[in-house]
């Protein structure tokens, strides 16, 4: 099966660990992916709050790129975000042939050209439980999950929108407000998995930038509710909703004064430990609320921060001065 | 919700009401002169209680022409385009597309233009724009020395983390075409400014 990949900005650098582990479970999983040549970022929310027009060329310069993979007809995101958006633009421009023509219009100065529907555009969730299947998944675990208690997080943007099969893109993927393939895989590899009911709420975007006080209740909700019911940890699809509920969670807790630690880590990472492969392959260890105690209970061992290596003087060098030692 | 004086309908377009230009300016069928303020948004809505008016309360402003109070109004940069209000509309309104529409307008206006959201999409977009790729450690670093500046010290061991577990990157990317991406957003600019 080959896809065009668009791993999207997340991914290149906060979100490594999530293309890292993408990349190392596609190919157990029979997943050919094509990255798509040069390309751009697809403007996250920020573009189409300034420009219409323009934010819906930059993200179908995306698609026209993935055209040029010849004899690949679909594309697959695994930031929510990126998803939302690309299938959004095509819909769009499958919709109104004005738009499409001013799109094109706009693409033409670029030299490129896209006709609506003509790729089809999934979420890396959806590839890996539709396209593969729980099945194929089940019969490659060689470490299963158990004992291991998971809140499964989806977020908003890959159940919410439902674009339909206006753009030849199918089926709704899961149902908008209570979404449970998550929670299948996750009972595949398996986990327990808590009947989470804040899964499908939002981590808040941008909104820590925006008004911290207002980020920081929707990340609050969320990691207290994955506590309240005893996870180990919570797993995510989204680079976004990770680095709110992972990196802004230490702020979070000075915020409200709370002591939460709950690990986020990606579903591919999961899917990677239950394959059997080492967790340094998979990216683990670069969350910053440490994943170590959780991923214990089932025998994987996280690797240790790496230390900066401290430079040792050179006999030219003068020493440095010492306080007398007390006592 | 802090409306507190009636104020005459404001209408300054010519020509059009403010209603039609705001169903004009969302892609695709809006469905906005469809609201029957039930109130199913604002209920569903994460960031509802820092806004000054629910969505509801807003889209009845907009049918009554009040242009600049919905423009001036902090509803559309409070929402988080988690889409909750747009599938639980029983009118099948796009919400979310319509508060994107309302912040375009409200900087085309200049009524938003210094304030910290649209700021924090302008950072954002000029990385964009000049390499092809987002870069957050520029942006947040950026956006938070213009307007808060200390709150550096807040996020110092966030950022400091960030850093050393590899997850910030000190330069963008930039993508090889990027003569060919201005040119296609320059042009699509000019579009714009002519529809």
């Amino acid at each position: 099966m080959k896809y065009s990949y668009f791993p999207g900005c997340s991914l290149e650098k906060n979100a490594a660990a999530y293309d890292v582990s993408t990349r190392a479970v596609c190919k157990p999983l029979g997943i050919d992916l094509v990255e798509i040549e040069d390309w751009n970022c697809c403007g996250a929310t920020e573009y189409i709050s300034l420009n219409l027009l323009a934010s819906y060329s930059l993200i179908a310069r995306n698609l026209a790129q993935a055209n040029k993979n010849i004899g690949v007809d679909q594309v697959v995101a695994p930031c929510s975000a990126c998803y939302l958006n690309l299938r959004k633009t095509d819909k769009y421009m499958h919709e109104s042939p004005d738009l499409s023509k001013k799109v094109n219009t706009a693409l033409a100065a670029g030299g490129i050209s896209y006709q609506p529907g003509s790729v089809k555009i999934k979420h890396l969730l959806d590839v890996v439980v539709n396209d593969v299947g729980y099945d194929t998944i089940q019969a490659k675990v060689t470490r299963p999950l158990n004992g291991l208690r998971i809140a499964p997080y989806y977020g908003c943007m890959i159940v919410r929108p439902e674009f339909g099969a206006s753009a030849g893109n199918g089926k709704p993927l899961d149902n908008t407000e209570y979404p449970m393939i998550l929670d299948k895989l996750l009972q595949v590899l398996g986990a327990e998995v808590v009947d989470f009911p804040l899964k499908a709420h939002c981590c808040g975007g941008h909104m820590t930038q925006i008004s911290e006080s207002t980020g920081f209740e929707m990340i609050r909700q969320i990691v207290k509710g994955a506590s309240d019911y005893n996870a180990d940890l919570i797993v995510t699809l989204c680079p976004m909703c990770q680095l709110n509920l992972d990196a802004f969670q230490g702020g979070m807790n000075r915020h409200f004064k709370t002591s939460f630690q709950m690990p986020v880590l990606y579903f591919t990472q999961m899917i990677g430990l239950a394959f059997g492969m080492d967790a340094k392959a998979l990216g683990i260890g670069d969350e910053l609320v440490n994943a170590r105690s959780a991923l214990a209970k089932i025998g994987v061992e996280v690797p240790e921060p790496e230390t900066p290596k401290q430079k040792r003087p050179t006999k030219e060098e003068l020493p440095m001065p010492h306080m007398p030692k007390e006592g | 919700m802090t409306e507190t004086s009636v104020s005459p309908p404001v209408n300054t377009i010519s020509n059009t009401s403010f209603l039609e230009k705001v169903i004009a300016a969302t892609p695709g069928e809006s469905h906005l002169e469809l609201c029957i303020q039930c109130g199913t948004c604002g209920g569903s809505c994460p960031s509802g209680a820092d806004m000054d008016h629910t969505p509801r309360g807003l889209f009845a402003l907009i049918t009554a022409g009040m242009k600049d109070t919905v423009l001036k109004s902090n509803t559309p940069w409070f929402c988080v385009s988690c889409y909750y209000c747009t599938v639980r509309c029983p009118q099948e309104i796009h919400i979310t597309d319509i508060m994107y529409t309302l912040k375009r307008l409200a900087v085309q206006e200049k009524v938003y233009d210094d304030s910290t959201a649209p700021d924090f999409s302008k950072t954002f977009i000029n990385w964009v724009e000049n390499y092809g790729r987002a870069f957050e450690l520029g942006l947040m670093s950026m956006h938070m020395l213009k307007h808060n500046p200390f709150g550096v010290f807040k996020v110092a061991d966030m950022g400091v983390g960030m850093i050393t577990k590899g997850r910030m990157a000190f330069r963008p990317t930039r993508i090889k075409g990027i003569n060919g991406l201005k040119a296609i957003l320059n042009k699509a600019k000019e579009l714009e400014v002519a529809a």
